[in-house]
C-alpha cells in the first residue's frame, strides 16, 4: 500500500502553502496527496424549521462551492508536478474530523496552515491547527 | 423476554406507589401551613375560562386597553362572537362526569394517547433508550454529516412547546386542583409519548420531497396520502384540508398574537412595570418585535436566528438551573411535596369533582402543553431528512418527557415547596406565582425569569409560523408568492397581538388548536397497523445489526 499525505485547507493563503509544500514532500517522498475542506459544522446546534427544511439542499450548495472554488483549483494546480492528488469534503468539528479523516485513510502525515486569528476569538476557542497539534496521532507540520 | 422484565417493573412500581401513599400522611405539609385544601388557599382567586390562553396565564391575559381602538375590537368581536358562539362551543364541548366537566377534545386527546400506548406495546417506555441513542448520534452514519441531525430535530420541535406555559400554567393547575393534579399531568405526559410517536413517524413516511432538495410533511400529508393508500382518497382530502386550515388559524391566534402579547407583558414588567416607557404603547412594541420575527422568517437574516436559537435553549436551560437551586435550598420539603403529590391524586380535599375532577384538570395541562395528538410538532419533525420515519418518531417520544414530565413538574415541586398553602401569595397565578415562588430563594431571580418568559414565547412564533405556513402552502400551493404572503400576515398579527385585545379571535384560535387534533387522530386510528408495522421492523433490524450502531462500530475499532 502506497504513501498518504493528508493536507487540511480552508481557502486562506497559509491553506494554500500548507498544500504547496505537501505536495513537494508527497512527490519526494512518492506519496499520494488527500486535500480535505471541512465545512464547519455541529449535530449540536438549534435550528428554526424553515433551516431543517432547506439542510439538505444547504449541504449539497456548501460541498459544491467547497469543490468548485476551493479544491477543485487546488487538486488541478497541485496535480501537475506529477503526484497522485484528490479533494474531499467533510462537514464537522474541524480539528476532530481531521483526525478521523486521517486515521481512516491510514495517513502518515498531517499538514494543515496556520490560520493568522488573533483576539479573543483564538483566546477563547483556539485555532484549528493548534487544537491538531494537541490532538493528532501522526505527525503534523503547521505551515504559517 | 423484554416485556417479562416490563411487567415486573410495573409490578415494582405499583407495589412502591400504594406503599408510599399508605406510608404518607395525606397532609404531610410542613410546620405553620394550613394545607387543608386547595380550596381554601385560592380563595378569591378568579377561576379562569375555558381555552389554552386562560390555562397558561391563569386569568385573561391582561392585555393591554388601548382606547383609539376600541371601535376595531367591538366591531371585530360583533362578527366574531356568533361564529364563536358556535365553534368555540363545539370544540370546547364539555359533559358532565362524575361531578365534574370533561372537555371532550381532551377525552379525544386522552383517548388516542392510551390507544398508541396500548397498540404499540408501551413504546413509550420501550423505546426510550433507543431514542436517548438516536439523540446522542450513535446510529448516525458519518457520512450523512451536514444533514439534519436527529437532536436538532427535537431541539427545534422543543422549542414550539416549551415555553410561557411551563412557567406560568402549572401555578394554575396547582391552585385549581391541588398538588394531586400534578400526579396526573405525569401520567397524561407519559402517555402522550406514545401518540406523539405515531403522529411523527407517519409524518416523515408520507412527507413530500420536493424537487429542489427540501421537504413538506406533516398531518395533512399524512391523511392525504395515508387515507388515499387505504382506499379513503376522498376523505383523506377533507380531512388533510381542515387539519390546514385550523392549523393556519391556530397559529395566528395561540401560536402568535398571544404569544406576542405575554411577551409585551413581561416585557413591560422588566422595564419597571407601570413606570415603563412601554407601558400602554403595545402598538409601538408589536411593530418592533414584528420586524424582528420578519427579519428571522421573511429575511432570513441567520444571525438573529443564530442569536435566538442559541439564547433560548440557554433560557430553558438557565431555568431549569435555577428551578434546581431553588428545590436544592428547599431540599427538606421535596418529600413532603412528592408525598401531597401522590396523596392528593387519589384522594384530594375539597377539589370540586374530587378524584375525577383532579384528574381532569391534570391531563388537561399535560395535553395543553405538550400539544401531544395535536399534531404540530410531526411538521417540524418531517423535516429531518432520515430513512427510517420510526427514528424520528422514536427521538419525537422525548418531547413530552422533557416539556411535561420533567419542566412541567419542576415548576411545580417549585410551587410546592415554596410559596404553596401561602395566604399572602393568594391574589397571585400563573407565571407571577412561579416569580415570586422563586424570589424567596433568590431575589432577583424573576428578572431572568421575565426574558425567559419573553424569549420562549419568541421561539414558540418562529416554530409556529412554520406550522401555519405549511399550512397554507398546502391549501394555496408551494409559491413564493403564498410563502411571503402568509408570512407578512403573519408579522401583521404579531402587531395586532400587541396592542389590540382581540378576545373573541384568540377564544376563537383556541378552539382551532384544538379543532387539529379530530383530524390527525382519527389519521392515527387508520394508519397506526403501518406505523406498528414499520416500528417492529426497524426493532428487528436494530437487533440483528442490519441498522447499524456506529458508536458499537468505531469503539470495536479501537
Amino acid at each position: 500500500m502506497s504513501k498518504l499525505i493528508m493536507v487540511g485547507v480552508d481557502g486562506s493563503e497559509p491553506g494554500v502553502r500548507a498544500a504547496e509544500l505537501a505536495a513537494e514532500e508527497a512527490s519526494a517522498s512518492g506519496a499520494k496527496l488527500s486535500i480535505v475542506y471541512v465545512i464547519e459544522w455541529s449535530p449540536y446546534s438549534f435550528n428554526t424549521p424553515e433551516e431543517n427544511e432547506q439542510r439538505h439542499k444547504r449541504r449539497e450548495e456548501e460541498i459544491d462551492a467547497a469543490n468548485t472554488k476551493i479544491l477543485e483549483p487546488l487538486v488541478e494546480n497541485l496535480s501537475g508536478s506529477g503526484i497522485e492528488v484528490e479533494g474531499l469534503v467533510f462537514h464537522g468539528h474541524p480539528a476532530k474530523t481531521l483526525n478521523s479523516v486521517a486515521k481512516e485513510k491510514q495517513a502518515s502525515r498531517i499538514f494543515i496552515g496556520r490560520t493568522g486569528g488573533s483576539g479573543i476569538s483564538q483566546l477563547l476557542f483556539g485555532s484549528v491547527a493548534s487544537n491538531l497539534v494537541q490532538t493528532a496521532k501522526v505527525p503534523v507540520t503547521v505551515v504559517p | 423476554m423484554k416485556t417479562h422484565i416490563l411487567k415486573k417493573f410495573f409490578a415494582i412500581l405499583g407495589i412502591a406507589i400504594t406503599l408510599s401513599l399508605s406510608a404518607l400522611p395525606v397532609h404531610s405539609q410542613s410546620d405553620e401551613r394550613t394545607l387543608s385544601t386547595a380550596q381554601e388557599w385560592v380563595k378569591g382567586i378568579e377561576v379562569p375560562g375555558l381555552g389554552y390562553r386562560s390555562w397558561v396565564t391563569g386569568i385573561q391575559p391582561p392585555v393591554e386597553e388601548v382606547e383609539e381602538v376600541k371601535g376595531i375590537d367591538a366591531y371585530v368581536d360583533k362578527i366574531m362572537t356568533p361564529i364563536n358562539a358556535v365553534i368555540y362551543n363545539a370544540v370546547f364541548f364539555s359533559v358532565p362526569f362524575f361531578g365534574s366537566d370533561l372537555k371532550l377534545v381532551v377525552a379525544w386527546l386522552v383517548v388516542g394517547a392510551v390507544f398508541c400506548t396500548i397498540y404499540f406495546g408501551l413504546i413509550n417506555f420501550r423505546g426510550f433508550v433507543q431514542a436517548l441513542r438516536l439523540v446522542r448520534g450513535d446510529y448516525s452514519n458519518p457520512n450523512d454529516q451536514g444533514e439534519v441531525s436527529h437532536f436538532q430535530a427535537l431541539a427545534t420541535a422543543l422549542s414550539g412547546t416549551v415555553g410561557v406555559g411551563n412557567i406560568g400554567a402549572v401555578p394554575v393547575l396547582i391552585i385549581l386542583g391541588g398538588p394531586g393534579a400534578v400526579f396526573w399531568m405525569i401520567i397524561a405526559g407519559l402517555l402522550g409519548m406514545s401518540s406523539k410517536f405515531c403522529e411523527c413517524t407517519l409524518g416523515v413516511k408520507y412527507r413530500n420531497e420536493n424537487p429542489d432538495g427540501s421537504v413538506s410533511g406533516g398531518p395533512m400529508y399524512t391523511l392525504k396520502k395515508g387515507l388515499a393508500e387505504l382506499g379513503k382518497p376522498r376523505l383523506g382530502r377533507i380531512l388533510a384540508i381542515f387539519f390546514s386550515i385550523t392549523v393556519v388559524l391556530g397559529c395566528l391566534g395561540a401560536g402568535n398574537m398571544f404569544q406576542a402579547n405575554q411577551a409585551y407583558v413581561q416585557f413591560v414588567n422588566i422595564t419597571g412595570g407601570a413606570d415603563s416607557f412601554l407601558a400602554g404603547k403595545g402598538w409601538l412594541f408589536g411593530l418592533v418585535f414584528a420586524v424582528v420575527v420578519a427579519i428571522v422568517i421573511i429575511g432570513g437574516i441567520k444571525s438573529i436566528a443564530k442569536v435566538t436559537e442559541k439564547v433560548v435553549p440557554m433560557m430553558a436551560i438557565l431555568y431549569l438551573i435555577g428551578a434546581l437551586i431553588v428545590l436544592a435550598v428547599n431540599f427538606d420539603r421535596i418529600p413532603a411535596a412528592f408525598g401531597s403529590i401522590f396523596a392528593n391524586a387519589f384522594t384530594p380535599g375539597g377539589v370540586t369533582g374530587g378524584f375525577i375532577g383532579v384528574l381532569i384538570l391534570g391531563f388537561q395541562r399535560a395535553a395543553f402543553s405538550n400539544e401531544a395528538g395535536i399534531g404540530s410538532a410531526a411538521i417540524a419533525h418531517s423535516a429531518v431528512r432520515t430513512k427510517e420515519p420510526v427514528t424520528e418518531g422514536l427521538v419525537s417520544l422525548l418531547e413530552p418527557f422533557i416539556d411535561t414530565v420533567v419542566i412541567c413538574t419542576i415548576t411545580a415541586l417549585v410551587i410546592l415547596t415554596t410559596v404553596y398553602g401561602d395566604p399572602s401569595v393568594a391574589h397571585l397565578t400563573g407565571v407571577g406565582l412561579t416569580s415570586e415562588a422563586m424570589m424567596r430563594t433568590v431575589s432577583w431571580f424573576p428578572t431572568p425569569l421575565s426574558i425567559a418568559v419573553v424569549l420562549f414565547a419568541f421561539s414558540t412564533m418562529i416554530s409556529w409560523s412554520y406550522y401555519g405556513l405549511k399550512g397554507w402552502t398546502y391549501c394555496f400551493g408551494e409559491s413564493k408568492a403564498a410563502d411571503i404572503s402568509f408570512k407578512m400576515i403573519f408579522c401583521l398579527f404579531v402587531i395586532i397581538g400587541c396592542s389590540i385585545p382581540l378576545t373573541s379571535v384568540l377564544d376563537f384560535s383556541d378552539a382551532m388548536i384544538f379543532a387539529m387534533a379530530i383530524p390527525n387522530i382519527l389519521g392515527i386510528y387508520f394508519l397506526a397497523p403501518i406505523v406498528k408495522k414499520e416500528m417492529n421492523s426497524y426493532f428487528a433490524r436494530v437487533k440483528s445489526g442490519e441498522i447499524v450502531n456506529y458508536r458499537k462500530l468505531n469503539a470495536s475499532k479501537n
